[in-house]
């Protein structure tokens, strides 16, 4: 049943933007997540907004990343994952049970930690998502698929060697090139799973670059360890420790004047 | 006074095994004793191909003669026949040769001469009885025998006139084999498929180990339930003439291939990275195109190497077919029977007499397996490369 979620995302966004201003996107609302006994998310609250950047940030293991699997349903892949609470798109659930879980990731794009473009050639990298949605033309294959590496910033680089394997590529050309695959289907929403971590300084320069020119076109949703990176890139941060969220704001407020005492000791590098 | 190491004037490689043998003993014998193993591997692979070859050698030099009536030497010519001559002629071995005297020999030849005379007339008057049917002619081309009323290819290795046509053979074995690959490899590369990216963990440790149990099943099992109840089923099921038939005997291989084609490949599946996995399915692929479109291309030439390897069993299996079906016909068709070039060997090599034509010619079918399974192990190693590389960023 695809139909009623993009149509309910569609008239969220509309709604949000007759509203005149950028609406909550996405709404958790009391979220829990449970990897057989153990319980990695504890009640998680909290909205982002459209177009903007919103950074988890926190120690490893605090829960970050899982919570970003839980936007696109990745973790129903694992097995023994237990999950409690709302998460709303565009108003709609999207653990309801007339969700298709295959339409929603198609909405909802991400880019993983670890560069990982197929081992066949950049072009047919980009077109995969394409193909899967039924586009067959050639013309409008070449068209979408110039327009998303210009877009992540790539098409200069590649434009001659379109089709030679994306494997040839280096570090951070390839995460550009898991870039451009995923906003070539032109999701509402990216998620980043740490997407620079992996990569030296100048490639990681180029992916922030490139973050904030994709901000004007989607949501984007990231994880970082780095927390200059957080204050770079993005407009809202979530501070995550133990499962827990422990202070939603501003970027600016969070690096220059947190609430919590946590917090404070975290970006200051005081643990973590 | 500036150190210099390693010291330009010794091979790093004697330096390294001094120091290993002196620093760690233990290790340094057990790395000799590693590569010992592997060498006699190597070498027993050698072996056993000089071993055959050799056997079948004076086929390949056209000194055999199966002609039933050869021209006979009278014995008074003797003293003007080289002694290599004369034991060819009288088809000793060296060291039998070496072993008699002249009166012995003599008496050879008379005898041999006599037996040509007592030939009884009929055989006289087959113009086969004068063929050398081990010759590359009669082995591979069409022959009109006595009695025939047209050129025919003939595997009859007993009798009067010894007909050694191979193509038989051959086309037993190329039928039952692709009949087994036609039937096994689509079938354990999806049940592979299935096991690896589909199947929930539960089923997976069920269904692995059920299909890897066939592998334990013996071929003379295999074959023994094929000959009474696959045999019988398949009939009912085609309602073919001829019971026992090619296309048994394939299906019975397949089940010998099976269990082969599908660990490898289920391995190679199950090596493809998650990554790629997670960024199909990322992307709003469902289970079925991620494994199809991503997964399996990625595996290709690891399920590729599962293929070769299957048909590498495939055309080895003796037993199965020897067990299902062994008339040696010229026939296409694969509901007609068939003699695979194992199972002559296997079920001639008794009956033959060593150093005999028979022998020589069935030692001759084992050099031709070698040379087939070499060669197809070795076009699928350069196929295999280069999937490899189109994968890791050649030309893609």
């Amino acid at each position: 049943m695809p139909e009623p979620l993009i149509q309910k995302i569609a008239v969220g966004s509309a709604a949000a933007a007759a509203a005149g201003s950028a609406g909550p996107l996405i709404e958790i609302e009391n979220l829990s997540l449970h990897y057989g006994a153990s319980r990695a998310l504890k009640n998680i609250g909290l909205t982002m907004k459209e177009k903007l950047v919103t950074a988890f940030i926190g120690p490893s293991g605090c829960g970050k990343s899982t919570l970003l699997r839980c936007l696109n349903r990745m973790n129903d892949l694992i097995d023994g994952v237990r999950i409690e609470g709302e998460v709303k798109i565009g108003g709609c659930d999207i653990y309801g049970s007339d969700v298709d879980v295959i339409e929603l990731r198609k909405r909802v794009g991400m880019v993983f930690q670890k560069s990982n473009p197929f081992p066949k050639s950049i072009y047919d990298n980009v077109a995969y998502g394409l193909r899967l949605q039924g586009v067959k033309r050639k013309s409008e294959l070449d068209s979408i698929v110039e327009k998303s590496l210009r877009q992540a910033a790539l098409w200069e680089e590649v434009k001659d060697r379109l089709h030679t394997s994306g494997l040839g590529l280096s570090g951070g050309q390839q995460q550009r090139l898991c870039i451009a695959r995923a906003i070539a289907i032109q999701p509402e929403i990216i998620l980043m799973d740490e997407p620079a971590s992996a990569l030296d300084p100048i490639a990681t320069a180029r992916i922030e670059e490139l973050i904030l020119e994709l901000k004007k076109d989607f949501t984007i949703v990231i994880v970082t360890h780095n927390m200059q990176q957080a204050a770079r890139v993005s407009d809202y941060t979530a501070f995550f420790y133990m499962g827990e969220l422990i202070e939603f704001d501003r970027t600016a407020s969070i690096f220059t004047n947190p609430r919590q005492k946590r917090t404070e000791d975290y970006v200051t590098g005081r643990f973590g | 006074m500036p150190h210099r190491y390693p010291n330009p004037k010794r091979p790093l490689g004697w330096m390294g095994m001094q120091r290993g043998h002196r620093a760690r003993p233990l290790e340094w014998v057990a790395e000799r004793f590693i590569l010992m193993v592997s060498l006699s591997a190597i070498l027993m692979v050698l072996l056993i191909f000089v071993f055959v070859v050799r056997e079948a050698a004076p086929i390949f030099t056209g000194r055999m003669n199966s002609a039933l009536i050869k021209e006979t030497i009278p014995v008074e010519k003797m003293d003007s026949l080289s002694s290599r001559e004369l034991r060819d002629y009288l088809e000793l071995t060296p060291e039998q040769f070496a072993a008699m005297d002249r009166d012995t020999l003599r008496l050879m030849m008379e005898v041999k001469a006599e037996a040509m005379n007592e030939l009884p007339e009929y055989i006289r008057d087959d113009k086969d009885a004068r063929v050398n049917t081990t010759k590359w002619r009669y082995m591979l081309l069409p022959h009109r025998w006595t009695g025939y009323d047209s050129p025919e290819y003939i595997w009859q290795p007993v009798g009067q006139i010894h007909k050694y046509n191979i193509l038989p053979l051959i086309i037993g074995s190329l039928k039952t084999t692709l009949i087994g690959l036609l039937f096994s490899v689509p079938l354990a590369v999806g049940a592979a498929i299935y096991v690896s990216q589909l199947a929930r963990p539960r089923v997976r440790e069920v269904v692995k180990p059920m299909i890897e149990l066939l592998s334990a099943i013996p071929s003379v099992v295999i074959g023994f339930f094929g000959l009474l109840v696959m045999a019988s089923v398949l009939q009912g099921i085609f309602g073919y003439e001829t019971r026992l038939n090619a296309f048994v005997a394939g299906i019975a291989l397949g089940f010998a291939v099976i269990p082969i084609v599908f660990s490898i490949a289920e391995d190679a599946l199950t090596s493809v990275p998650r990554s790629y996995t997670q960024a199909a399915l990322a992307l709003g692929a469902s289970r079925w195109q991620t494994a199809w479109q991503i997964v399996l291309p990625a595996a290709l030439p690891g399920v590729f190497a599962s293929v070769v390897l299957g048909f590498g069993r495939a055309i080895g299996e003796t037993m199965i077919v020897l067990m299902i079906c062994s008339a040696s016909v010229v026939s296409w068709d694969i509901f007609d029977s068939a003699r695979s070039i194992t199972t002559t060997i296997a079920a001639e090599m008794a009956e033959a007499v060593q150093g005999g034509h028979h022998y020589r010619i069935l030692f001759m079918l084992g050099t031709l397996l070698f040379v087939v399974t070499f060669v197809s192990n070795m076009i699928g190693g350069i196929v295999m490369n280069r999937l490899k590389s189109r994968l890791e960023g050649g030309k893609a």
